[in-house]
C-alpha cells in the first residue's frame, strides 16, 4: 500500500512535467497548426535560465580565510555573501525559485523571436517541413548550450529550507513510511498552478476565447476580422514560458544537461498524442497518466515479471491507444487528424 | 524484367557506377579518399537510398530508421561471432532480420499516416533504444557495444578448419580481408547494386504507385487501390537497405553499439535525404557524401588549427574569431548541421538537385530565343 502510494507520487511529479511540456506542445498544435520539434528544447533553455541566475549570482571573489593563521591563505566566497552577509546566502539559497522572476521574460522573448523569425513562415507548408526545420532548430539550440556550458549535467540545489523530506504519511495517520522530498511536492504544486493559470486564462479572458475559436476554427475566425496571426505569436511565446517553467523548477529533481530537452521532447510528443492532438484536457491527463504508469514500471515488483518494462511502458501504451483510438485519449474530430 | 525505360537510365547507371568506383581518384584533391571515409560515404549513401525510398516516394517521414540499421549491425556481428568471419551470410542475414522488424513496426505504424506516422516510427525506434541498453543487454552488450571475442563458437569456420589465432580474426569476403581498399570496393560494389534496385523500382509500376499514394491517397483508395500492401512491401524494402547499411557498417567494423539506434541517427538520415532532394535518384547518395565529408572535415578541427587559419589577423580580432569558430568544428560540428538542416528546409526545400534543375533551367533558357524564353516564363507564372 505505501509503496504504491510512494510510486503515485513519483509519478505524479514526472507527469507534472510532461503535462506541462505537452501543454504547451497542444496549444502550438491546435491553434498554430505546427508540430514544433524544438519545443523540448525550450524546456532545456528554461532550466539553463536557472543554472545561468545561480551562475551568476555565486560569481566569487577571493577572501582572506581567517581560519587560517600560520600564512595567509584565501578562499572562494561568492561576492553576494562577501558583500552582503546578511541576505546575500539566502538569495544564493534561493536562485532555483527566483529564477522564474528571470525565465518569464526570457522565455518569452525567446518564443516571441522563434515564432516571428522562423515559424510563423512555414504555417502553410507540409507538416514533414515543419518537422524538420524545429528538429534543425532544436539541434541548434542544443549545441549552442553545449558549448557554453559543456556536455556535463550541472546539479541545482534545492534551497535549503525545502530540500529535505515530508514525511507524508505521517500528515495522514498512515505510518512513517510514506516520506517524499519536499521539493518535488513543489513542484507538483507549481506544475498544477501553472496548468491551471494557463487553463483559466484560455477560459475567462477574452484573449483566451479567441485562442480557443483559432483552433476550432482558425479560418472563420479570421474572416471574423479578427488579427489572429498576431494572437498566435502570444499564444507560441506563452507555451514557450510553460515548457521554460517546467525546465526551471525541474533542475534540483534532474541535472540538467544539453540533451534534457530531447529526452522529454520524445516522450511529450507520446503524451500529446496519447492524450489526444489538439486537446488540451487530454494533454494534462495523459501527462500525469503516463507518468504514473511509468513510475509504476520502475517497481522492481513489476521489472521482475516483465524485464524492461519501465522502459518502454510509454511507447507501448502510446502505440495501443493509437491503434485502437486513433485520436486520442480525448481527442476531437477534425483536429489533426492525418 | 531488365528492360529500361529509356537509354538514359542506362547512362545514368553506368555515369553512376564509374564515379562510385573512380572515389579514390577523383577524391585525392580533397584528401578525402582514405577508404575509411570512402566506405562511410558508401555505406551512408545506401541507407539513405533506401530512406529516400519510402519517404521520397511516399511522403512517409520515418523518424525511426535508425533502428533498422542498428539491428542490421547486430546481426551481423553475431552472424560474424556464431557462423563465420565470411561477410556474405553476415550481410544476408542483416538484411533479412531489418526485414523482418521492418514488417512487424511497418505492419503497426502504417495504420496512421502524416504525423502519426512520424511519431509510431519514432516511439519504436526509442523502445528498440531502451531495450538495446536495458534487458536485451545479453544480445546487445549494453553500453560497451557488441564485440568479436577470441571465444567465439563460429561454427562454420571451425567446421571448415580455420584455427583462430591469437589475434582476432577479421572480416573477409573467401579469404579477401574486408579492411582498407577491399573493404571500400566491396561496399561500392553493393551501393551500386543498391542504387540499380531503387532505379529500377523508381521506374516500375510499383514506384508509380507509390508516387500516386503521395500525391492523394484518398483517391488512390476511391479508384478502388487497397494502398497499404504497397506501403508495407516499401517499408520493408527501405528497411532493408537500412539493415544492408548496418551490416556493411559492422563488416567494415566488427563492433555494434546502441547509439546507432538513436533518433538523432535517425535524423541525420533524414537530413541526408532532404539534403540530396527527396524523390530524386542520386539525391540522397549526394546528400550522404557531402555530410559525411563535412563531418569528416569540421570535427577534425581543433582551436591550434584555427589559430592557425586566422593567424594573419590583429589579435584581438583572432581571438574573437577562433572563439567563434570553434563553434561550428570539432565536437561542436552538430551545430553546423542543424544550421544546415535549417537552412535547407528553408531555402530548398527541394535540395541540392533541385538546384541543378533551377540552373539547368536557366542556362536552357537562355539558349532560346528571347520571345520563346518570356513566353516560356509567361506560361509558367499563369500555371
Amino acid at each position: 500500500m505505501d509503496a504504491i502510494l510512494l510510486q503515485i507520487l513519483n509519478g505524479l511529479d514526472k507527469g507534472g512535467a510532461y503535462a506541462l511540456i505537452a501543454l504547451g506542445l497542444t496549444l502550438t498544435f491546435g491553434t498554430l497548426g505546427v508540430v514544433n520539434f524544438a519545443h523540448g528544447a525550450l524546456f532545456m533553455l528554461g532550466a539553463f535560465c536557472a543554472v545561468s541566475l545561480n551562475q551568476l549570482l555565486t560569481l566569487s571573489t577571493k577572501v582572506k580565510d581567517e581560519s587560517i593563521t600560520f600564512f595567509d591563505a584565501f578562499k572562494e566566497v561568492p561576492i553576494l555573501e562577501a558583500k552582503f552577509p546578511t541576505w546575500g546566502p539566502i538569495i544564493v539559497d534561493y536562485s532555483v525559485p527566483l529564477s522564474i522572476i528571470v525565465a518569464i521574460p526570457v522565455m518569452l522573448l525567446i518564443g516571441w523571436i522563434m515564432e516571428r523569425g522562423l515559424i510563423r513562415h512555414f504555417y502553410k507548408r507540409a507538416h514533414a517541413d515543419q518537422i524538420l526545420v524545429t528538429f534543425g532548430l532544436a539541434i541548434v539550440l542544443q549545441e549552442i548550450i553545449k558549448h557554453f556550458y559543456g556536455a556535463n549535467p550541472i546539479p541545482q540545489l534545492a534551497p535549503a529550507a525545502v530540500a529535505t523530506s515530508a514525511n507524508i504519511g505521517a500528515w495522514f495517520g498512515l505510518g512513517d513510511n510514506i516520506v517524499y522530498p519536499w521539493w518535488r511536492l513543489i513542484y507538483l504544486a507549481f506544475a498544477l498552478l501553472v496548468i491551471g493559470a494557463a487553463f483559466a486564462f484560455l477560459r475567462f479572458t477574452t484573449f483566451g476565447m479567441v485562442v480557443r475559436a483559432g483552433m476550432q476554427d482558425r479560418e472563420t475566425v479570421g474572416l471574423l476580422g479578427i488579427d489572429i496571426e498576431r494572437r498566435f505569436t502570444i499564444v507560441f511565446a506563452l507555451a514557450a514560458v510553460c515548457a521554460g517553467l517546467a525546465g526551471v523548477m525541474y533542475t534540483p529533481i534532474l541535472p540538467p544537461d544539453y540533451h534534457i530537452g530531447m529526452d522529454f521532447l520524445v516522450l511529450s510528443f507520446v503524451v500529446v498524442v496519447v492524450g489526444g492532438m489538439g486537446s488540451l484536457g487530454g494533454a494534462v491527463a495523459a501527462g500525469f497518466l503516463l507518468g504514473i504508469l511509468q513510475s509504476f514500471a520502475s517497481m522492481t515488483e513489476v521489472k521482475s515479471i516483465i524485464p524492461g518494462i519501465d522502459q518502454i511502458i510509454i511507447y507501448l501504451v502510446a502505440v495501443v491507444v493509437l491503434l485502437t483510438m486513433p485520436r486520442g485519449l480525448m481527442g476531437r474530430k477534425g483536429v489533426m487528424e492525418d | 524484367m531488365f528492360k529500361f525505360s529509356a537509354a538514359s537510365d542506362w547512362m545514368l547507371f553506368l555515369l553512376f557506377s564509374a564515379v562510385v568506383l573512380t572515389m579514390p581518384i577523383w577524391l585525392a584533391p580533397i584528401g578525402a579518399n582514405y577508404p575509411d571515409l570512402m566506405q562511410r560515404f558508401a555505406i551512408f549513401g545506401l541507407f539513405a537510398i533506401g530512406f529516400n525510398l519510402l519517404f521520397g516516394l511516399t511522403g512517409y517521414l520515418s523518424f525511426g530508421h535508425a533502428a533498422f540499421l542498428g539491428v542490421g549491425s547486430y546481426t551481423a556481428v553475431w552472424s560474424f561471432k556464431l557462423l563465420t568471419m565470411n561477410v556474405l551470410p553476415a550481410i544476408g542475414l542483416a538484411i533479412l532480420t531489418a526485414g523482418l522488424f521492418a514488417l512487424v513496426i511497418g505492419f503497426v505504424s502504417l495504420r496512421r499516416s502524416g504525423i502519426y506516422f512520424s511519431i509510431l516510427t519514432l516511439a519504436f525506434a526509442q523502445m528498440s533504444y531502451n531495450l538495446a541498453y536495458s534487458v536485451l543487454t545479453p544480445i546487445t552488450n549494453g553500453e560497451s557495444g557488441l564485440q568479436l571475442t577470441l571465444s567465439d563458437p563460429r561454427v562454420i569456420d571451425t567446421a571448415m578448419g580455420e584455427v583462430v589465432g591469437r589475434s582476432l580474426p577479421s572480416t573477409n569476403l573467401f579469404g579477401i580481408k574486408m579492411s582498407g581498399m577491399p573493404g571500400f570496393y566491396f561496399c561500392a560494389v553493393v551501393l551500386i547494386i543498391g542504387f540499380f534496385i531503387s532505379l529500377r523500382i523508381f521506374r516500375s509500376p510499383f514506384g508509380t504507385m507509390l508516387r500516386a499514394i503521395k500525391s492523394n491517397q484518398t483517391r488512390m483508395s476511391y479508384t478502388g487501390f487497397n494502398t497499404r500492401p504497397y506501403l508495407l512491401a516499401v517499408f520493408v524494402i527501405s528497411g532493408m537497405y537500412a539493415g544492408l547499411a548496418g551490416g556493411l557498417m559492422a563488416v567494415t567494423d566488427p563492433l555494434a553499439g546502441a547509439e546507432r539506434m538513436q533518433w538523432t541517427a535517425s535524423g541525420e538520415v533524414v537530413l541526408m535525404t532532404i539534403l540530396g532532394g527527396a524523390g530524386t535518384l542520386i539525391g540522397p547518395v549526394l546528400g550522404a557524401g557531402i555530410i559525411k565529408y563535412f563531418e569528416n572535415i569540421f570535427s577534425a578541427y581543433n582551436t591550434t588549427q584555427l589559430n592557425q587559419v586566422f593567424a594573419a589577423l590583429p589579435d584581438g580580432l583572432q581571438e574573437i574569431m577562433v572563439s567563434v569558430a570553434s563553434m561550428f568544428v570539432g565536437k561542436s560540428w552538430h551545430l553546423t548541421l542543424g544550421l544546415m538542416f535549417v537552412i535547407v528546409v528553408i531555402f530548398l526545400p527541394g535540395g541540392i538537385m533541385e538546384g541543378v534543375r533551377r540552373i539547368g533551367g536557366l542556362f536552357r533558357r537562355g539558349q532560346k530565343s528571347p520571345e520563346s524564353a518570356s513566353a516560356a516564363a509567361a506560361s509558367t507564372t499563369q500555371a
